[in-house]
């Protein structure tokens, strides 16, 4: 039986076609894979060309500044060009006191507001929700403007003025941090304290609040951090000051500031200060977004 | 879980020992909270569009296009400064959005899963650089290597394009697009590699199962299902790239024509506003606040844009709050 159904493989067309189609799939699969290996490749490159330029910045700040810390640039204020020994201690107070004071108003307020949305689905708090989420984003230069014209008109050049303004770019980030914080608590959490007859005043405080605690100071801190780092709202309402100022209802320095002015000097020593604030703010800037983190596992950790 | 302890007893329980606020009362704080942040914004736009508005009555509306800036003649067109915003962003998006696309695909689908979070953080922290750091770098560090070797050569070599022509000064609207471009990636790549990490695992799976190769499934799978969030981080990048103040002012040479070519001096919206504002009175003072209206308007819209593309989950790659 077997032997009369033997064929002749090399007349027939359907191993023929079968050869074809093999071969046409093993073409395709060498030129899909030499396309892929080509364009994952790229990618590759992408990413190596966007970490490139970002380490520099960070290596050339953390190089250039250096040499400039010594105990003078901490604890000196600025001396004119050609005087050694000046240093940004007005600029440290400035903007450690205008931080502080940004800070202790908009975290209250930013966080009821975060509370409110956290615990509203009407058409008012998606409006509210909609603004904070785009004032994250306006120009800060424009947030600035409206801080000389609130303020400075009114009363003059002050650090109040640049915590002012530097308080409006940090609100919609401390309140969509908050928001996003109080919504992670687990919707069960809420709903046993409801059921046991707790006021939501009491469940904001016992159950919300302390679960929602990570979140929170990470939200907070990243807010901070951003405050800190701002410039363009400073250069309209602080005025600049190089003799020390603790009073924040007289025009202040700020770390920002000094390293805008010193940048574009054309003496060196003014440059390193530059780059001395530079790195100094960008320490504090990295500990805060840092510590944001570090505190947040921690706090989750002690959790479980 | 953090135990909870709610006292049993009816809704008028003491909780510990302050009386719990009635709900009435807490409700009202909050959202005495939310109408004082409201009333603070609106209070923004309202003064804004209130000390602009003389510019718009004096000069009339088409002053924002005219070309001519000239305090001391009384004119006060605003189109230098557009078109500087515009190219400085153009520049930095041209670049910003394949390499940041690029960069998002490999940490989201390509980094081994060891390098993927602290890969990831690191993009997430350069973000929170603070720009007026970035403006240094390129001033002191950048700028010199432009003049001496960039720009030289990009005149040598496309000189007949009649794009690279004229002074090789460093500062100028090419170092001030690619110092925005190197400022703007952080965002980009965070939001995208948010978006382009979630696409659902079956998708790719199938992909994979039907013989498509590794960028296969990107390209045809991954990229599609994250096109709108991709769009969005593009749009949220725009945004800081159009309203970025200090950096581009130290960089950009600061001049108030129209500029001939990428590597002409040129101005902002927002660098006009700094560089004048201290001395401004009168009409120029008017006319800044003008430009400061449209710059906002522009900011808020591009924003609002983005907003409505990204998923706020998304967004937390600028501002990382894990759930759960």
């Amino acid at each position: 039986m077997a032997s009369t159904l033997a064929f002749d493989a090399t007349s027939d067309p359907m191993v023929e076609r079968r050869r074809q189609i093999h071969q046409a799939a093993r073409a395709s699969l060498r030129r899909r894979a030499i396309s892929s290996r080509i364009a994952v490749g790229v990618c590759w490159l992408c990413l190596a060309i966007a970490i490139v330029p970002l380490v520099a910045v960070v290596a050339y700040v953390v190089a250039k500044g250096l040499p400039a810390w010594s105990a003078d640039f901490f604890t000196h204020v600025t001396t004119p060009e050609g005087i050694p020994g000046g240093g940004v201690w007005n600029a440290i107070v400035g903007t450690a006191v205008i931080g502080l004071i940004a800070t202790a108003v908009t975290v209250p307020l930013g966080l009821s507001c975060g509370l409110f949305l956290a615990q509203s689905d009407g058409r008012v708090a998606s409006a509210v929700r909609f603004t904070a989420d785009v004032m994250t984003g306006v120009p800060s230069i424009t947030i600035g403007i409206f801080g000389y014209i609130a303020i400075v008109r009114n009363f003059g050049y002050s650090g109040l003025a640049g915590a002012f303004s530097i308080g409006i770019v940090m609100l919609p980030v401390i309140i969509r941090a908050g928001e996003t914080a109080f919504r992670s608590v687990p919707r069960g959490l809420n709903e046993a304290a409801l059921a046991l007859g707790a006021r939501n005043a009491s469940i904001a405080r016992r159950v919300v609040v302390p679960t929602a605690l990570p979140g929170v100071i990470t939200g907070v801190l990243l807010a901070v951090a951003r405050g800190l780092g701002e410039t363009a709202p400073l250069l309209l309402t602080i005025f600049g000051n190089q003799y020390m100022q603790w009073n924040p209802t007289k025009p202040m320095d700020a770390l920002p500031l000094v390293i805008f002015y010193n940048s574009s000097q054309p003496y060196p020593d003014l440059v390193q200060i530059a780059w001395g604030a530079a790195l100094l703010l960008l320490a504090v800037v990295l500990v805060l977004s840092i510590g944001s983190r570090v505190v947040a596992a921690v706090l989750r950790r002690e959790k479980r | 879980m953090t135990a909870v302890e709610i006292p049993a007893g009816g809704s008028g329980a003491r909780t510990g020992r302050r009386v719990a606020l009635p709900n009435r009362a807490y409700r009202s704080l909050l959202v005495v909270a939310a109408a004082i942040f409201v009333a603070l914004v609106v209070w923004y736009l309202v003064s804004l569009v209130v000390q602009a508005r003389p510019a718009f009555t004096t000069l009339g509306v088409s002053w924002i296009f005219q070309k001519v800036w000239d305090p001391t003649h009384n004119r006060f067109g605003l189109l230098p400064f557009i078109l500087g915003t515009v190219e400085t962003t153009a520049i930095a998006l041209v670049l910003a959005v394949p390499i940041g696309l690029g960069s998002a695909l490999a940490l989201a689908h390509l980094v081994p899963d060891r390098l993927k979070a602290p890969l990831s953080t690191a993009v997430e922290l350069l973000a929170a650089v603070p720009s007026v750091v970035y403006g240094l770098w390129g001033l002191i560090v950048v700028a010199p290597v432009f003049r001496s070797t960039v720009e030289p050569f990009l005149s040598s070599a496309f000189g007949w394009t009649g794009l690279f022509n004229g002074p090789a000064d460093g500062v100028g609207l090419l170092l001030a697009g690619i110092i925005l471009f190197v400022m703007v990636l952080p965002t980009m790549v965070a939001i995208s590699r948010d978006v382009l990490a979630v696409v659902p695992r079956e998708q790719v799976e199938g992909a994979m199962a039907l013989g498509a190769t590794r960028w296969q499934v990107l390209h045809k799978v991954v990229i599609p299902g994250a096109r709108t969030g991709i769009l969005g981080g593009f749009t949220l990048a725009m945004g800081r790239a159009l309203g970025e103040t200090v950096a581009v002012a130290l960089i950009i040479g600061n001049s108030p024509y129209i500029a001939h070519s990428v590597m002409s001096p040129a101005a902002t919206l927002a660098t006009l506003l700094v560089n004048n504002f201290g001395e401004a009175t009168g009409t120029e003072l008017a006319a800044l606040f003008g430009a400061a209206l449209v710059l906002l308007v522009i900011g808020v819209a591009v924003n609002a844009v983005a907003r409505l593309l990204v998923p706020s989950s998304a967004l937390s790659g600028a501002v990382p709050v894990a759930v759960g």
